[in-house]
């Protein structure tokens, strides 16, 4: 009686042991996803949308998007649950977060996943400059995902008024300065009432703005390791000095810094003619100007050329094998033509794949909105956004140092000799 | 005539103070192009509030904050009770030193222990909870302190006539000093009510879903982000999350001064 | 009851509060005080005993004196006009003025409404050229500073907001305060031929005295404890120019994740806190009147 109770249980555990396998592949693999949210419209709920026709696609994987706030909110959120022990498998975060996240040992290097023909080909099929923010130290860290640059807005009726034309703007520094001056307008007791031109310096986005001015005066910030930062060369500080005439010497920009989220009203408002802000913007100016504007590229001085912004695709290192490579396929996914095309309709960013550009609705949209080109087109002479190691802290030293300027308690010279010191102080441990 | 210039300094006043309010129900109830500007005849329109409420799920933050809000007031009477209760009447060895850090927490609020409070949560597994925004609150210095000196001026003759009557310590409590502190109550749930609705640092840190967010970390999506300030959205949802406190607030302001009178705060 | 039974209710009634206090003020206080003497930990890097190191850095750290000085500056600026407005507030509606509950209505919104929230709405105000001081300056011909973007205007333009939140907070305990005062000293000063300027200074501010310390000790807590309206309107800037302690230990904190070096900020700003708990506490209210 004894041997086949024994043996009824030996063969239930046989087969309990047997069909683990199955059980397991029926639960799905995990992926939590932080995301943050930078533009308008109902962002949270195409993510949703999004996620739902991935997991319809794939029903092994189960991914839990979870809204983090804006791109500071959401590596801020990343990072504590990290050092909480409870981090995300994958996450949107800045592109210039990359040094941070390799310094916390929070992400892996996505060429270590993406090793299969197929995965090498969508690796390489990004634009260039959205890519240089992801290549350290031999490897790729970051995918990009929502994109942009910084991009020339200016009002064709102001220019009409002006006496300028309307389809030109202004593509080199001095045109820019000429412009600006004849776009000044003040009322009768001396008060300007419509400024030429608004370059935001308000906030954490100072030193944005600065790279719009520093790239197509043909300087470089800093290194591709991230621990060396340039800033005190002689065309750093040509730049900075150029930026600070604006206000001080023409009288084309106001003094003091201008906010940077105000900066887009200001411009519907009338009261800048020209603004340079994010190409995220453009979906907000079409909704609400009522009246003409142009969107041009970053005005010249040696050359063209802008920073590059917004966030990419970081997969965490506390993930599973399984996770890691749910989380690839779901970048992978969300990056296809198709779906890179409709996420850049849907919130303004920049298609990331040349090939997104060659979709039957992406070039519908292009015709539609030719504005959209601009930021696109200016990628071939756009580079990397400013990111070192200790990113914050570094990049808060470069805005204090263009604010202190900017409302007149430093010289350009100054402010960017103290912004060098201050950064080699802080990237010393890194070299 | 110094009536009149009372009257005129008090109103002059009101209004400056009401201003902030006025622009968020001008901005609120007109479409965005006339934010900015002040013209009388523009139209109106509820489509910012349509706007707002569907850019965020609402009633689920509203149900959140309503929790958050009601458990840490309920967690805080309770707690606050007995422990100022035990400072109020009873001796012990350390009691004073214990009562001193007690008050320490006036100070040190958790606002600025972050990361240490995020790493027990974790540890607890109670992350991502309402019940993890509002537990490091449910002890509070503040409500202790009040209600050790409410219950110090209780007449002792009251407390001796219920023991006669053989009633042990907590029904002595219950029976005697909870209903002559109610005033306090009412003070205090306000002033932690209106504390816990706009609280933002820590639930910010603390929550990841939509299940546990608050009213406050919700409207974060109206923040400043790289499409500029929309002032008719932002202060349509303003007027949503506030709105259950605002009118609360008119309907009873009566009892809440009187309440906050009959406390005796000092 | 005797001694030991009451030990024994006393220690029993405490506990609950004890334990989640120390779980969460003592402890994590503790464990900051602790994390100053060591370094960061940084991914594979754990953290280092170094000592006093972390509080050299800062006091080589012009960004954290400049947060100290502004905060000073700032409590110095928002707690007595506060306190003021709140009384002249408070007086006004102990009177029976016309309009007194929307009037008290008025003063006390400010309170319900979210920091975070309304400083977009102060943000609107201050926004040059089209804002709505600037629209207010422009019927007068003249054209508003950059508040919140120059040096001289952010911190002050900040105390305004903060000082417009609370003020209201704070009537709510001078009106319960007044009303307890009886309308019979104001009859005998009235006889006596006492101005009103001298029955508030001789009658009624040292009545009001223990109030005052209630709202002063309260307010001198906000002023470094409300950092939202930073947050939302120049996160510390121009240049440092309106950057609180609190502000500035949460950018090294969750910014920077320097999280020893926040935790030495820290560490200074509980020492500016207890110190004023201790000034309360000894000194202030031995020399109140009480009734």
């Amino acid at each position: 009686m004894r041997r086949i109770a024994l043996k009824a249980l030996a063969a239930a555990l046989a087969g309990a042991f047997f069909s683990l396998p199955l059980y397991a592949q029926d639960k799905p693999v995990e992926v939590e996803f932080y995301y943050p949210v930078a533009v308008g419209g109902p962002i949270t709920k195409i993510v949703d949308d999004m996620v739902a026709a991935f997991e319809k696609d794939n029903p092994g994987i189960d991914i839990k998007p979870i809204y983090a706030g804006s791109y500071q909110d959401s590596i801020a959120k990343a990072l504590t649950a990290l050092k909480g022990g409870t981090p995300p498998q994958l996450a949107v975060l800045l592109s210039t977060d990359m040094f941070t996240l390799i310094d916390e040992d929070a992400i892996v290097p996505i060429d270590g996943l993406a090793k299969s023909e197929a995965d090498k080909k969508w690796l390489g099929g990004f634009y260039d400059a959205f890519m240089q923010n992801s290549r350290t130290g031999g490897h790729v860290w970051g995918v990009p995902f929502q994109r942009s640059t910084i991009v020339m807005y200016y009002n064709k009726d102001l220019f009409k008024a002006a006496g300028l034309d309307p389809e030109h703007a202004p593509a080199t520094w001095d045109e820019l300065v000429d412009y600006s001056k004849k776009l000044t307008k003040k009322d009768a007791s001396g008060n300007v009432t419509q400024w030429g031109i608004k370059i935001p310096s308000g906030g954490a986005f100072a030193y944005w703005l600065f790279q719009a001015l520093t790239t197509p005066n043909d300087a470089i910030l800093m290194n591709e390791e991230g621990n060396q930062v340039y800033l005190d060369k002689p065309a750093v500080i040509e730049a900075a000095q150029f930026w600070n005439d604006l206000s001080a010497k023409h009288g084309v920009m106001p003094r003091g810094t201008v906010d940077w989220g105000t900066t887009p009203k200001d411009f519907l408002e009338k009261k800048a003619a020209i603004v340079w802000t994010t190409t995220g913007n453009l979906t907000n100016i079409r909704k609400n100007a009522d009246f003409p504007f142009g969107v041009a590229m970053m005005p010249k001085a040696k050359r063209g050329g802008s920073p590059t912004g917004g966030g990419n695709f970081y997969i965490f290192k506390s993930g599973t094998p399984e996770q890691q490579a749910a989380a690839l396929k779901f970048s992978q996914w969300a990056t296809a033509p198709e779906r890179a095309a409709d996420w850049s309709i849907a919130t303004g960013y920049v298609a990331v794949t040349p090939a997104a550009w060659e979709t039957n609705k992406m070039k519908k949209y292009a015709a539609e909105v030719p504005a959209a080109t601009v930021a696109r087109d200016q990628l071939s002479v756009s580079v990397a956004e400013f990111s070192t190691h200790e990113n914050q802290r570094v990049t808060k030293s470069l805005n204090d140092a263009l604010q202190a300027m900017l409302t007149g308690s430093k010289t350009p010279q100054q402010a960017m000799a103290d912004a060098q010191r201050e950064a080699d102080r802080i990237l010393r441990a890194y070299r | 005539m110094t009536r009149k210039l009372d009257t005129l300094g008090a109103w002059l006043l009101g209004l400056l103070w009401i201003l902030p309010l006025a622009y968020a129900l001008w901005a609120a109830f007109h479409p965005p192009a006339y934010a900015t500007r002040f013209e009388l005849l523009a139209p109106l329109t509820l489509e910012n509030f349509s706007r707002a409420w569907h850019a965020a799920p609402f009633p689920r933050y509203f149900l959140n904050t309503f929790m958050l809000v009601t458990m840490v007031l309920a967690a805080q009477l309770v707690l606050s009770t007995l422990a100022g209760y035990a400072f109020a009447r009873f001796e012990f060895r350390g009691r004073d030193l214990v009562f001193m850090l007690v008050l320490l927490q006036l100070m040190i609020m958790p606002d600025v222990l972050l990361v240490e409070n995020y790493r027990s949560m974790s540890l607890l597994g109670v992350r991502d909870t309402v019940f993890a925004v509002g537990l490091p609150y449910f002890a509070s210095a503040f409500g202790i302190f009040l209600l050790r000196q409410t219950f110090k001026t209780v007449p002792r003759e009251l407390e001796e006539a219920a023991r006669v009557e053989g009633a042990g310590p907590l029904q002595v409590l219950m029976k005697v000093y909870v209903p002559l502190a109610r005033p306090i109550y009412v003070a205090y749930g306000l002033v932690s009510v209106s504390h816990h609705w706009n609280n933002f640092l820590w639930p910010l840190i603390i929550t990841n879903s939509v299940e546990s967010r608050p009213l406050t970390v919700g409207l974060q999506v109206f923040a400043a982000t790289d499409q500029g300030i929309d002032w008719s959205v932002i202060t349509a949802a303003t007027l949503l999350s506030a709105a259950p406190l605002l009118v609360g607030f008119l309907l009873f302001q009566r009892q809440f001064v009187q309440s906050f009178m009959r406390a005796g705060i000092r | 009851m005797n001694r030991s039974l009451q030990a024994v209710y006393g220690w029993l009634l405490l506990l609950p509060a004890l334990v989640l206090l120390a779980a969460f003020t003592h402890y994590p206080a503790l464990a900051t005080l602790w994390h100053s003497f060591f370094s960061t930990p940084r991914g594979s890097r754990p953290a280092r005993f170094v000592g006093l190191e972390n509080y050299a850095l800062m006091r080589d750290d012009p960004v954290f004196w400049q947060a100290l000085w502004n905060n000073l500056w700032f409590a110095l600026g928002t707690i007595p006009l506060s306190i003021a407005i709140a009384l002249a507030m408070a007086l006004w509606v102990n009177r029976n003025l016309a309009g007194r509950g929307l009037l008290r209505m008025a003063y006390f919104t400010p309170t319900v409404l979210p920091m975070v929230a309304v400083a977009n709405i102060w943000l609107f105000f201050y926004t040059p050229q089209y804002g709505l001081i600037a629209q207010v300056m422009q019927w007068f011909g003249a054209a508003g500073p950059n508040w919140l973007g120059s040096r001289d205007t952010a911190l002050p333009a900040l105390m305004v907001v903060t000082i417009w939140k609370e003020a209201g907070f704070f009537m709510i305990f001078y009106l319960a305060a007044l009303q307890t005062v009886s309308p019979s000293l104001r009859e005998a000063a009235l006889l006596e031929g006492a101005s009103r300027w001298q029955y508030f200074r001789r009658v009624l501010w040292p009545l009001l005295m223990p109030t005052t310390l209630f709202v002063l000790v309260n307010a001198l807590i906000n002023a470094f404890r409300l950092v939202d309206h930073v947050v939302v309107m120049t996160r510390g800037g121009p240049d440092n120019a309106s950057t609180l302690l609190l502000f500035y230990i949460y950018q090294v904190g969750f910014s920077f994740w320097d999280t020893s070096y926040a935790a030495t900020l820290t560490v200074v700003l509980l020492l500016i806190l207890a110190v004023t708990a201790l000034v309360k506490f000894r000194w202030l209210d031995r020399r109140t009147h009480y009734q």
